[in-house]
């Protein structure tokens, strides 16, 4: 599944009443079944970006198209479905559901992209995380390092076309941050999956043979008129 | 997973909260359950008792007392009639039926009431369309007495059995006299099964159950004015004399070997002779016939100062609205004030959690759940405490009635059964799904409304 974003334009508005452009992007592109690692300081948008492209945001301008699918324009109840049916993500902060241990929290991925309740799958997918003596804990009896790793078993439980993770990798040790590196490919390389990831470590990064700087194709500036 | 595993996952969640509230509710239909089931039983009793009889006759006073002495055997004693005046009215041309009761004693074990009538009380329905069923006879001789299905099954009487009787009022005087049960009525759910009948003429024979001779005439001056006006106790007494001798000489030997063990042999005259009350069913081909007809004769009767006739039916409906019917009407009242106010607390306790599971709803978002399906999670949660907390209650409920059943049978002679379920008991179910929609609307339209962005984005 191919990415295009163009003319992509977002901005937050501050406390004050000002606009806050994060993203300006004119062009980027990410072909079908391509691995690409985005880098780039800390607070430069890259988790707006992804936000933007999973249609958890909306942009204020521009197209995100996924597959010629033009995510910006859609209505509510396409974009829900369209997300849960062909994008994976792993949030920078988890978002695990703290009510459900991880099985569930697994499952629930599939169970809201109309994919039902594959419990089978929802466990080999944990124990391929290397949780699975830990079905059965809430995140709050897990450490960070496995919160972690449930919520790249939800992103991959749906078996999506796009996956977008968000330092996927930024808790475990080295270790582990080979195995789920080497999960997350293989899924993506098996399912012809689209891959970005956003990664700070030089180590993960140094892995990919597409490395993308946010800043190099981000390039927000302040809106007509507003003084500096 | 679906909606209802999900929702009741955010239930268990928030266990101590959620079982509160669903206690609550479970409170409230409990108390609104048993007050239905009980006003039920009541009224049923009420209504099924009295059908039989068109009017009921006794002293003059209160109409309902009356009632509720003949039919249901519960009140305080009542003023008595004399004996001459129930076979007057039993001579009556209108009267198809005319049943003599004599009240105030209740059996040595148990307590139960004992009413001193004749066989053919048994022949009457004692509801519409049901009639008596009895396991062997009905009483034939003086000592003779049937007995209701819950005083065989509690006292462990039956066919054989004799019985003592304790006299009514301050000094509970235990007769010597014993009768012996012929008869035993199937349960029929009404004051019948608490009964035990004894044949009239035995009771009358039963030492404090003639009256003193002053006592008696003091009684027929009252009612007869014209033949007792001016007799003396002496000149009573004499003509009672010269008719007993009278009466003996009609009586066969085997008659009198018969009662020849009892303290009373001799049969009481009319004169000493009282009744509490006189069933009566008017004769007619109609039952618009038989009403106006009973309405006249009860107009006659009350004319006189001393005697009043009612109609049980009338008596029972008029009890039943202005008093059990109010009561009944405070009662769902209260109890559904109570199950509303225990919807609002699942409001409370829902829209209290709202603010912790803002995220968690803006996840399910991100994870592809559509604004209907949080929505609906929310409304499932609400109706699953209100539903749970409605089948608790329910079960409670009856558990209560259950509970409660012998304790009041055996201190009001009501007969609750447990498993009698009320028509409109039926409502309530729907009725607490309908306010969990209402009080999970808006906490539902909050997680409707929850922006993905602002809540993940932040
Ligand atoms: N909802 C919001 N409202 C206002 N400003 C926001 C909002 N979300 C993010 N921002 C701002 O946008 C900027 C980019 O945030 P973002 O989370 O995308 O950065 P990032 O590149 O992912 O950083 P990091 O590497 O630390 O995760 C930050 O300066 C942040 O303060
Ligand atoms: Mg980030």
């Amino acid at each position: 599944m191919s990415l295009l974003i163009q003319d992509l334009k977002k901005s937050y508005v501050e406390p004050d009443g000002s606009e806050l452009p994060i993203l300006n992007i004119e062009r980027f592109e990410i072909p079908s079944a391509e691995q690409v690692v985005l880098v780039g300081s800390s607070g430069g948008g890259k988790t707006t970006l992804l936000n933007v492209i999973s249609g958890i945001t909306s942009p204020d301008e521009g197209i995100v198209a996924i597959d010629n699918h033009n995510i910006a324009n859609m209505s509510e109840v396409v974009r829900d479905r369209f997300r849960a049916e062909k994008i994976g993500y792993v949030f920078q902060t988890f978002n695990l559901l703290p009510a459900f241990d991880a099985l569930e929290n697994v499952l629930l991925g599939m169970s809201f992209s109309g994919k039902g309740n594959d419990r089978k799958r929802a466990a080999e997918l944990l124990d391929r995380v290397g949780l699975s003596h830990r079905l059965n804990h809430r995140p709050g009896q897990l450490s960070v390092g496995e919160q972690q790793r449930v919520a790249v078993a939800r992103a991959l439980a749906n078996q999506p076309s796009l996956l977008l993770a968000d330092e996927p990798t930024a808790n475990v040790d080295v270790a582990n941050q080979d195995t789920i590196l080497g999960l997350i490919r293989d899924a993506c390389t098996e399912n012809n999956v689209s891959l970005l990831l956003v990664t700070h470590s030089q180590d993960v990064a140094s892995q990919f043979d597409r490395v993308e700087t946010l800043s190099d194709f981000n390039k927000p500036q302040k809106q007509e008129g507003e003084t500096e | 997973m679906n909606l209802l595993a999900i929702a009741s996952k955010s239930i268990r969640q928030r266990s101590l909260a959620s079982s509160l509230t669903a206690l609550s509710v479970a409170l409230g239909v409990t108390l609104m359950v048993t007050v239905l089931v009980i006003h039920g039983v009541v009224q049923e009793m009420f209504s099924q008792s009295s059908a039989g009889y068109d009017l009921i006759v006794g002293a003059k006073g209160s109409k309902l007392q009356l009632v509720l002495n003949t039919i249901y055997r519960v009140s305080q004693p009542i003023e008595n009639l004399p004996y001459q005046y129930y076979e007057e009215v039993k001579e009556d041309k209108r009267v198809k039926l005319a049943i003599p009761m004599a009240l105030g004693d209740t059996t040595e074990e148990g307590g139960f009431p004992i009413v001193g009538t004749l066989p053919h009380y048994f022949a009457q329905s004692y509801s519409y369309g049901k009639k008596f069923r009895i396991r062997g006879q009905v009483m034939q001789g003086k000592w003779h007495a049937v007995i209701g299905a819950s005083v065989a099954r509690q006292n462990n009487w039956d066919i054989g059995t004799k019985i003592k009787l304790v006299h009514g009022g301050m000094d509970d005087h235990v007769h010597d006299e014993e009768f012996e049960v012929v008869g035993v009525l199937a349960p029929t759910g009404t004051p019948n099964d608490k009964t035990v009948f004894a044949h009239l003429s035995g009771f009358y024979l039963m030492d404090g159950h003639d009256k003193p001779m002053g006592e008696a005439l003091d009684r027929l001056k009252l009612f007869y004015p014209e033949e007792y006006g001016n007799m003396t106790v002496q000149q009573l007494e004499e003509k009672l004399k010269m008719e007993d001798e009278a009466s003996h000489e009609g009586e066969t030997e085997e008659e009198h070997a018969a009662h020849a063990g009892h303290a009373h042999a001799h049969s009481l005259p009319d004169e000493l002779k009282e009744v509490t009350a006189i069933l009566v069913v008017m004769k007619g081909d109609t039952i618009g016939q038989q009403t106006l007809r009973s309405a006249k004769f009860s107009a006659e009767l009350s004319e006189g100062v001393k005697a009043q006739a009612v109609n049980p039916a009338y008596e029972i409906s008029w009890l039943m609205q202005n008093i059990v019917g109010n009561v009944r009407t405070i009662m769902i009242v209260l109890t559904a004030m109570i199950i509303v106010v225990s919807g609002i607390s699942i409001f409370v306790s829902i829209y209290n959690s709202m603010a912790d599971r803002r995220k968690e709803i803006a996840i399910m978002r991100a994870l592809g759940a559509r604004r209907q399906t949080v929505f609906s999670i929310i409304l499932a949660e609400s109706i699953v405490l209100c539903t749970l907390g409605g089948l608790v209650g329910f079960v409670l409920g009856h558990g209560m009635v259950f509970i409660a059943s012998p304790i009041v049978e055996s201190q009001s002679g009501f007969i609750l059964d447990p498993m009698k379920f009320e028509p409109i008991e039926l409502v309530l179910l729907p009725s607490l799904i309908a306010l969990a929609s209402l009080v999970g609307f808006i906490p539902g339209m909050t997680a409707y409304r929850t922006d993905v962005a602002k809540t993940l984005g932040g």
